[in-house]
Order: C-alpha cells, then structure tokens, then sequence
C-alpha cells in the first residue's frame, strides 16, 4: 500500500472549498428543515384543519421517495415543469429543507404527543390559555425530548448533502470526486473525505451532548 | 351563597353516558366529599365544574358564571376553582418553588419576586420551605401532592377540587395530604372532595354525596349517611371500601 500523506495535505484547500459548502447547505438545509418541521409537526399533533390534512400528504410524499430523486426532481424537471429555474446550490439547500422537515416534523409529532395529558390539564385548571400551556409546558418538555431523535436527523442531513453531487453541487463528496478523476489517488482522497466527515458529525453530535446535557432530558 | 350550581347537567363521551341530569348546589363554605364506584361520574363532575369537560346539556353556575355561556371566560372560573390530581401533574422541569409560583406569574401576572415570595408562604404552610428547591422527582408522593395542593392555591381559588389527591400514595404518605386539606377546610375554603377516605368524611366534611352509574343517589351528613345507610347500595359499598 502506498498512502501518500504529502498528497493529502495538497488537496486540503479544495477539499475545504468542499467543507464549506457542505457546512452552509447543512445549516441552511436544517434551518429550514426545522421551521417547515416545527410548524408540521404542530399541525399534524394539534389537528389543525386543512394544515393538518396538507402536512400529513407532504410527509408522506417526502418520506415515500429517495432524496437524490427530490434532488433531480428540484433540480431538473421542476424548470421544465413549471419554468422555476434554480442555482444547484440552491437548489441543495431547498431539498435538504424539504427532506429534512418531514422528519422533523414526525419527531416534532411525536414529542409533543408524548407529554402526559396530565400537566396540560394541571395549565389549564391554573386558568392558563391552551397557548400558554402549549409555550410554557408542552413546548419546554417536549423540546428536551427531542433533542436526541433531532440530533440523529442533523446527523443524516449532514450526510445527506454527499447526495447533492448529483445536480453537480461543490460540496465536499464532490470536490473529493474531482480531485480523484485528475489524481486518480482513491485510497488518499476517500480517506480524507471520509475522516472529515466523521470529524463535523462527531463535533455536531458532542455539541447536541452538551446540549442534552445541560437541559437535563426528563 | 352558592358557589357552584348543577341543573341537570349530563355528560356523555361519544356514545357512553357519563352523568345523567346531576341537580347539585354547593355553598360557600362546604366541604363536600363525593364517593362511589369507580365509572360512577365523580371525577367527570369534578372536570366538568373545571370546564376541563364540557357538559352535554343542562347548566353549570361556578361562581356565577354559567359554563355554556359564551361570554363566559372559562379561564376565569378555572382560576377560581383550583384543582388537584391524583397524579399530582406537577410540571417536572420546575423546582416545587417554582411550580407554585407558575400559576402567579402567568395568570395573575405577579413580579417574579412576588410570586417566589407568595410560594414560598405556601411552601411553608403544606409544611415544604426546606424543599422549596427540589424538582418534582425528587420528592415524595405525599410531598408531591403538599406542592400541588400549594400550587393550585397560589391563584387564590375561591373553590378547591381534590380528584382522588390520595389514591395514589402509599398509606403512611395519606396522612400529610390529609392533613393539610383538613387545615385548609378548618382555614373556611370550600372544598369538593373526590375520595374514598371515610375518615376524612366523617371528621372534616359536613356533607356527603354518593354517585352511582352518574347518578346522585345520596346527599347528606357524613355520620346519617355512614351509620344508617338508606340503601343497600351504599351499604354494600360502605363495607367493600373498608
């Protein structure tokens, strides 16, 4: 085996180009991933009319289908379909959002459905309004539960960016791609790519630790 | 005077009749312990009084405010009418100070120095104040109970609800829950009272009611009722909860 560490250092600025695309579909991707999440998954617990029935069609959609094919979809057919024409990162960003809310919004769903009917009816008999009780007992108690099943979805979104080199988006998995067809040096590049990933996911993962930790999960 | 005012009030969920046409007035003052059956409507009464139910026909007069009228504000007489659980409800991410303090600050919209000042007199009459920083989990289920009980006081109800406030603690636990709601009524609050502590009736309450089937069936003095029950119904009952 012939690993040339030398080679590795050289790639390092563009896998870094790579990493930082990768981080902004990531934080953008999840941004969004979590306000389309939050207000489904609202939607979807509390019964909300006409949302409600919307929501439940959009997870199902979402969830039905594989991410590259929502990646193409976004990426090539929708300006063909109705003219909506989008950068690829863009584009990434908008998919990564989309993919990643209709999970989020299953956990959301599922958190708030967990809080024992007990202590929103404990709010109410104090004279709280029903969106009192949903901000101040339902929302802190359920946000601590769904720290770790978000975590997990950060992490899975985070991966999931490697996808977008199909609509031809510079993140990381695609700038190791490039500089493999030119260096043909797989063992290296891949190794790379690979150790870099685990670095951001491990960062991500110990950051939603401390997090868990100093909300004390009930 | 009367604070709550049943005209025959039924409740059914879905198909499933509940309380059937309860006619019941409870004065200022009362304390009223309600027993019976388990799926005999107590509970349903008790939630119905805290609009936590909604009745299904008749009217529901607390503190003179009808429950089925729609200028009624609900949250008005669920902060007149405190109400205690049997599974206590304490809200977990909050110290017992900070539980009792909750319904202050958010409802009667108190200063936080107020309200912790306000719940920590409450802590200290259900006998609580070197436990006031304590989560719910680490108490107790008797002092669970203490902090729910202080809780529902801190809004200043004109009206207390106990649901079953000591089904679900051990015996030796009972007695400090009791005990504090004996003091509260020796205090002159009104108190309605689900519970199958015969004790508590006997020595505390001045009127008892025994539901069956979401019927009222009896109404009356604790000690008539307990000593020369009028039914074999309530007979039968009095001895199997001995």
């Amino acid at each position: 085996m012939d690993f040339q560490f030398q080679f590795v250092l050289t790639t390092l600025p563009q896998l870094m180009q790579g990493v930082k695309l990768t981080i902004y579909i990531t934080v953008y991707g999840l941004l969004g991933g979590i306000g389309l999440g939050m207000i489904t998954g609202l939607a979807l617990a509390y019964k909300i009319p006409i949302l409600n029935l919307t929501g439940a069609v959009y997870v199902w959609i979402i969830r039905g289908t594989p991410i590259v094919v929502q990646a193409m979809f976004v990426y090539f057919a929708l300006p063909l379909a109705m003219g909506v024409r989008m950068s690829g990162l863009q584009a990434a960003v908008l998919v990564l959002a989309i993919n990643a809310g209709a999970y989020i919004a299953e956990i959301v769903r599922g958190a708030v459905l967990s809080i024992n009917k007990g202590l929103v009816d404990a709010g109410l008999a104090l004279g709280l309004s029903r969106i009192q009780v949903t901000a101040f007992v339902v929302g802190p108690l359920s946000f601590r539960r769904m720290i770790p099943p978000l975590g997990n979805q950060f992490i899975i979104g985070l991966k999931d960016t490697s996808l977008f080199i199909v609509i031809g988006v510079g993140e990381l998995t695609r700038q190791g791609q490039e500089i493999m067809a030119s260096s043909f040096r797989a063992l290296e590049v891949w190794t790379a790519v690979a150790l870099i990933y685990l670095v951001l996911t491990t960062v991500l993962a110990l950051s939603l630790r401390w997090l868990e930790r100093r909300m004390k999960i009930l | 005077m009367k604070i709550v005012e049943c005209k025959k009030v039924c409740k059914s969920f879905d198909k499933t009749d509940v309380l059937f046409d309860i006619d019941l007035s409870i004065n200022v003052g009362e304390v009223v312990v309600v027993v019976g059956p388990s799926g005999s409507g107590k509970s349903t009464l008790l939630r119905c009084i805290n609009v936590l139910e909604k009745i299904t026909s008749g009217d529901l007069i607390v503190d003179g405010k009808s429950v089925i009228d729609p200028k009624t504000d609900i949250r008005h007489i669920r902060q007149e009418a405190g109400m205690v659980f049997q599974q206590f409800n304490l809200f977990p991410q909050l110290t017992a100070l900070e539980n009792v303090a909750f319904g202050p600050r958010k409802v009667r919209k108190l200063s936080k120095k107020d309200a912790h000042e306000l719940a920590m007199d409450l802590l200290t009459k259900v006998g609580l104040a070197e436990r006031a920083g304590h989560y719910p989990s680490q108490l107790s289920g008797g002092q669970q109970q203490r902090v729910a009980i202080a809780r529902a006081l801190a809004v200043k109800p004109k009206l207390m609800l106990f649901d079953e406030p000591t089904s679900a603690l051990d015996p030796e636990l009972k007695g400090e829950v009791l005990s504090v709601m004996r003091s509260l009524a020796e205090e002159g609050m009104t108190m309605i009272v689900v519970s199958h502590e015969m004790n508590f009736a006997l020595n505390v309450g001045n009127r008892l009611i025994f539901m069956d089937e979401g019927r009222i069936i009896h109404d009356g003095s604790p000690r008539d009722l307990y000593d020369n029950p009028p039914t074999e119904r309530l007979r039968d009952f009095l001895r199997n909860i001995q």
